[in-house]
């Protein structure tokens, strides 16, 4: 456990917000080394001080990352631990001439301030030379005690202690400076800040990256990719949405107001120097020429549910236009997008449009009673990285998708299907909307069949 | 709509096989100014069909001396670069139409946006 190497090889811990727990990922996943899956600390290896940093310029999930200099789980641990940290990697940080202040964060537990100063009074056997300043430190130093995750039964002592000197925090505050409760422009089904800055670092998206949305409704996700630097255009089938009018969908407001669309909301946050285009469009007739690319498709397509899956064309069932049908301008007669066919257009539409490398990410609604890996859709060109549970209910989740390019589409993938199975559209899920309601009246004891307002 | 996006669509209208590039009917065009991003232009450039972003140039008057082809080194070139960053992404037809060179079908631009959907005959 004692580190010999340089800078390089040091040990990081990664504090973690206890939210989002399946979601967390660096943005380089290298050598990741840790206790618990859930547990909120990770011990990283294998990274530099550098890469911390970036990682904590992007993460939502992550809160703090510090230089890991001993960790136990009892107090002598830690302290044997930390006197066999090399000294010579502590001293630049315990100089004479400079400030630090020690902090103790204890996860499960609330400590009275009198144990706190007690915990840091027990570390003095460190050689710090400097000053405290609690104001403004140039050093700061963090005790970290983990007591376990069970709130109806909290320990004496810790199970893990670790200390290490603070290097970055994650952005966590994006979270509450981005939230839809604020935004100018939203919808039924705008994806919560939290999750799209999930997304768009599951999508590994960066400045003067072109994000594209082909579902991009509010733009949430577009928001989010832009933060980071990219320059974004999402297409819809809805028309309304798209031009930002018709009815509202906050609680107080009856209709849409005149700054409220995707523009504005890019406005909103600084960042509308990196808004392309958004168009009205039916995501399975893709408007775009072959070797037009993106570096990243970023998107949540409808499940059906609160927005219905529509395409253009006819059909002998035919949905009316809804009722906002602004009349100005025709909005061609819809018929049900079969959640299967969306999946598979879009994976395919991602194997054409992504440069190499490129990923897409998005978000597939799951039935839990059936589901298994094998649902997840494939495709000869992309391989699957991420897929990750968000539980919606007892019997629905969605699963957060990712997928990298690997190659460009051959003649011979349009025949893969008939290869492997895993390649054929996700089956059984045209049905997800009857399965969502039906298990709703299943679990209300009432006896009537499920009646979906339109039918998929 | 700008150049950049129109660079990258196509006519879907059904039998068409050459729908590109896109007819530009403008009726309203705006430029917006905005801070130049070289790094952005640079790694758009080789994604481009170039002679169509230069017709598209033409169509909306701001062809701005452009060259037909691209020229070599172009990386390097500021001047060069600020003038594609201009014509990608400051030049916005506000209203107006796309049209299908093949079929002749017109997609209205209205307020910045194009509508892209064809009716379910089509």
């Amino acid at each position: 456990m004692a580190l010999h190497c340089g800078r390089a090889c040091r040990q990081y811990l990664l504090h973690l917000a206890h939210d989002n727990v399946d979601f967390r990922l660096p943005v380089r996943t290298v050598n990741l080394q840790f206790t618990q899956t859930f547990s909120p600390f990770w011990q990283l290896n294998g990274l530099s001080e550098d890469d911390i940093r970036s990682v904590m310029s992007r993460t939502v999930c992550g809160k703090s990352a510090f230089e890991l200099w001993g960790h136990g789980t009892t107090i002598d641990e830690l302290r044997t631990s930390l006197l066999e940290y090399p000294a010579e990697n502590m001293a630049p940080y315990l100089q004479q001439n400079s400030t630090y202040k020690i902090n103790v964060y204890t996860f499960n537990k609330t400590l009275v301030f009198k144990d706190r100063i007690e915990k840091i009074d027990a570390l003095d056997f460190l050689p710090f030379k400097g000053t405290v300043n609690l104001k403004d430190p140039e050093h700061i130093f963090c005790l970290l005690e983990d007591y376990g995750s069970d709130p109806n039964d909290i320990p004496e002592e810790p199970f893990h202690m670790y200390f290490g000197r603070w290097i970055a925090d994650g952005q966590r505050e994006l979270i509450r400076s981005y939230s839809v409760k604020k935004r100018h422009f939203i919808g039924n089904t705008s994806m919560d800040a939290g999750l799209s800055f999930i997304m768009a670092n599951h999508a590994k998206v960066k400045a003067d990256d072109l994000v594209y949305d082909p579902f991009v409704g509010t733009g949430s996700l577009l928001v989010a990719c832009s933060r980071f630097g990219a320059y974004v255009c999402g297409t819809d089938i809805d028309y309304n949405t798209i031009h930002g009018i018709g009815k509202a969908s906050r609680k107080n407001q009856k209709w849409r107001g005149p700054d409220e669309n995707i523009r504005a909301n890019l406005r909103q946050y600084g960042t509308e120097s990196l808004y392309v285009d958004v168009m009205v469009s039916d995501a399975s007739k893709t408007v775009w020429r072959k070797n037009a690319q993106f570096d990243a498709i970023v998107t949540d397509p409808p499940y059906g549910i609160r927005e219905s899956t529509r395409r253009t064309g006819s059909h002998k069932d035919i949905i009316k236009p809804p009722e906002d049908f602004s009349g100005e301008s025709h909005v061609p007669v819809s018929m049900a997008y079969h959640l299967s066919d969306i999946f598979a257009d879009l994976l395919n539409f991602a194997a054409h449009h992504l440069v190499l490398g490129g990923r897409l990410v998005y978000w597939l609604p799951i039935y839990r009673p059936e589901y298994c890996e094998e649902m997840v859709p494939l495709h000869p060109c992309l391989t699957l990285t991420n897929n990750c549970e968000q539980t919606l209910s007892s019997h629905t989740s969605r699963r957060l998708i990712t997928m990298e390019k690997i190659k460009e589409p051959e003649d011979s993938d349009r025949l893969a299907h008939l290869a492997d199975p895993r390649f054929t559209p996700y089956q059984g899920h045209n049905s997800f909307r009857e399965k969502y309601f039906c298990g709703l009246t299943k679990k209300n004891g009432k006896d009537s069949k499920a009646t979906p307002k339109n039918k998929d | 709509m700008k150049l950049l996006t129109h660079n990258m669509l196509t006519s879907h209208v059904k039998g068409v096989i050459k729908g590109y590039p896109l007819i530009i009917k403008a009726t309203e065009v705006k430029v917006n100014e905005l801070e130049f991003n070289g790094q952005f232009v640079s790694r758009m450039i080789p994604k481009l069909e170039w002679s169509a972003l230069i017709q598209a140039a033409g169509w909306l008057g701001q062809s701005q001396d452009l060259p037909s082809t691209l020229i070599p080194d172009y990386e390097n070139d500021e001047e060069f670069l600020r003038k594609v960053h201009r014509i990608l992404l400051e030049v916005e037809v506000i209203e107006g139409c796309l049209q299908c060179p093949e079929s002749g079908r017109e997609f209205p631009i209205s307020k910045g946006v194009p509508n892209m959907l064809l009716n379910e005959d089509e």
